[in-house]
């Protein structure tokens, strides 16, 4: 009877599937503009010659560009792991020393949370070469881009933490700190261990969304994926590179996601392993 | 001079009484408009296993915490080892090096191995050496039969072993003095037996001890002193033997009858 009623399910999300499918694809091909959209968008000629790029007639290789991507998000996310920590610890301090600090956490987190991440790209990216100062003046495009990535991520993050502390149940604070602990190794060694386990899936939520936003960088003028198609298109003319770059960060990101689901049902199974002891 | 040069050094710094292990005198603690501990008084001499019994509520948990520092007292003294470590300025995390405390719910790190439970504080806080902690907490974890499981998490642990690690974990900082706050409470009937002879042993070998619990026929058994707490203090405090037969206060005698009447004495 189960057997029965379940390959009756499978038959049918398999046919509804299929009928959604077919019914966007028909949308899709019968549009009027669809010849036209086909050629500007999803012309195979155009997409491999922007992947592959073209110095010469004055277009980068999408698909090289995106390595700027990957290497910004690298080090944006140690930056912002680090950073974000250092905000939460302060934020989540209680010493009435540390008020100072912990005034300047807290308006930081709203600020950079509360700004749009473009107008904090542009702040860093035309703001700090106009100071002309040494060094800090002086960077590339990609510098302040990654700048202003651990600016705004490190709020979200810092926060992702605080939830992850505040998840450890007080009583281990308690059996740690009267072992004579002290405050601060109560956390190094019990409570953050505990936290970041349980944060892990919210922080690769946010690191997916990171791998993306590195393409805003490409509004210094950077050379990232999604300046190189711009660039492609106004060349020649054809969008056709715009998907050449969604592709890449969709088969970026798709791995990332992929994954975090992963993490997240063997934390359920572990759980529940634990809840029926 | 420091202020808690008397907690670092050798030298007993003065206090009432250098012989007792413990004294509380006059000690308040109220959790907002509810007042838990209304002026306690207790002395505890050395090697003597203090059992407090009292409803739940009265108060029995709360002293233990006070007594570790993990609660912030309103007002009086504890002394240790004639030693006032109410004192403002008194560094807490030392005073807490001598002072083990056990709690119900075992408290154990979920994340840590069990050695690594009871190494963690000796490394860290008595900077011992790797190889000095886990010889420390080998021989004490052979010695309550836990020596099989070293390498394992805590939740592969039955809850009368967990308990026995927190224990082992206090133990092995060697504190002067051990707090056990209703360490069977939280398990099962058949499991209690073993965390009982533990302390059993503790007691046989000198341990100073402040039992809080709801094994009556085990406080009969162990305690040198059974105090009964009601009301935010020590109403009536005597041998077992007396406490148990001849209460002299009514409100001892009406929780001991209601303790009959469940069974559990």
């Amino acid at each position: 009877m189960l057997g029965d009623s379940s390959r009756r399910g499978v038959a049918l999300s398999t046919t509804s599937t299929v009928v959604v499918i077919a019914a966007v694809l028909a949308i899709f091909l019968l549009a009027p503009g669809s010849a036209q959209v086909r050629h500007t968008f999803f012309n195979p000629t155009d997409m491999w010659r922007s992947f592959v790029g073209d110095p010469k007639a004055g277009y980068y290789s999408v698909g090289a560009a995106l390595w700027l991507n990957i290497r910004m998000f690298i080090a944006a996310e140690i930056l912002i792991l680090i950073l974000a920590l250092a905000v939460a610890v302060v934020r989540q301090s209680t010493g009435p020393v540390l008020l100072p600090l912990r005034v300047a956490a807290t308006v930081y987190v709203d600020v950079a949370r509360g700004v749009p991440l473009i107008l904090i790209i542009f702040a860093i990216g035309y703001g700090l070469p106009a100071l002309q100062l040494t060094v800090i003046s002086d960077q590339s495009a990609a510098v302040y881009g990654v700048a202003a990535l651990v600016i705004s991520y490190s709020a979200y993050v810092a926060e992702v933490y605080r939830a992850g502390i505040n998840s450890v149940h007080r009583s281990q604070v308690a059996a740690a700190r009267s072992l004579g602990l002290t405050q601060w190794s109560s956390m190094r060694y019990v409570i953050l261990p505990q936290a970041v386990r349980n944060i892990i899936p919210p922080l690769l939520n946010d690191f997916i969304s990171l791998q993306k936003d590195t393409a805003q960088v490409g509004l210094l003028g950077a050379i990232e994926a999604n300046k190189a198609a711009e660039i492609y298109s106004s060349t020649v003319f054809n969008y056709s590179s715009y998907v050449v770059a969604a592709i890449l960060f969709l088969l970026l990101t798709i791995p990332l996601a992929r994954f975090t689901d992963h993490l997240i049902r063997r934390d359920q199974a572990r759980r529940l392993a634990g809840a029926a002891q | 001079m420091g202020r808690d040069m008397g907690l670092t050094s050798e030298v007993p710094a003065p206090g009432p009484d250098g012989s007792e292990a413990l004294r509380i005198e006059g000690l308040r603690k109220s959790f907002g408009p509810h007042e838990v501990l209304r002026g306690l008084d207790l002395a505890v001499a050395p090697h003597e296993v203090i059992c407090l019994i009292g409803a739940s509520g009265s108060g029995k948990s709360t002293l233990l915490r006070c007594v570790n520092l993990l609660e912030r007292i309103d007002a009086g003294t504890i002394w240790l080892d004639g030693q006032a470590i109410t004192r403002p300025g008194v560094n807490e995390n030392l005073v807490r090096r001598h002072i083990g405390i056990v709690f119900q719910s075992f408290n154990l790190f979920p994340h840590m191995t069990v050695e690594r439970n009871v190494t963690l504080a000796p490394m860290k806080v008595l900077g011992l050496s790797r190889t000095e902690a886990v010889a420390r907490a080998a021989e004490l974890l052979d010695r309550f039969g836990l020596g099989e499981k070293r390498a394992d998490y805590p939740d592969r642990l039955s809850g009368g072993q967990q308990q026995r690690v927190a224990i082992v974990r206090a133990l092995a900082l060697r504190p002067r003095l051990m707090l056990l706050d209703e360490v069977t409470s939280a398990l099962d009937p058949e499991l209690v037996a073993d965390v009982l002879d533990v302390i059993r042993e503790l007691a046989e070998g000198g341990m100073t001890m402040l039992i809080a619990t709801h094994e009556m026929g085990f406080a009969r058994d162990i305690a040198s002193r059974v105090c009964f707490l009601a009301d935010g203090q020590i109403v009536e405090q005597a041998p077992p033997g007396r406490l148990f037969s001849e209460p002299s206060d009514e409100r001892t005698r009406r929780f001991l009858r209601r303790i009959v009447d469940a069974g559990r004495l």
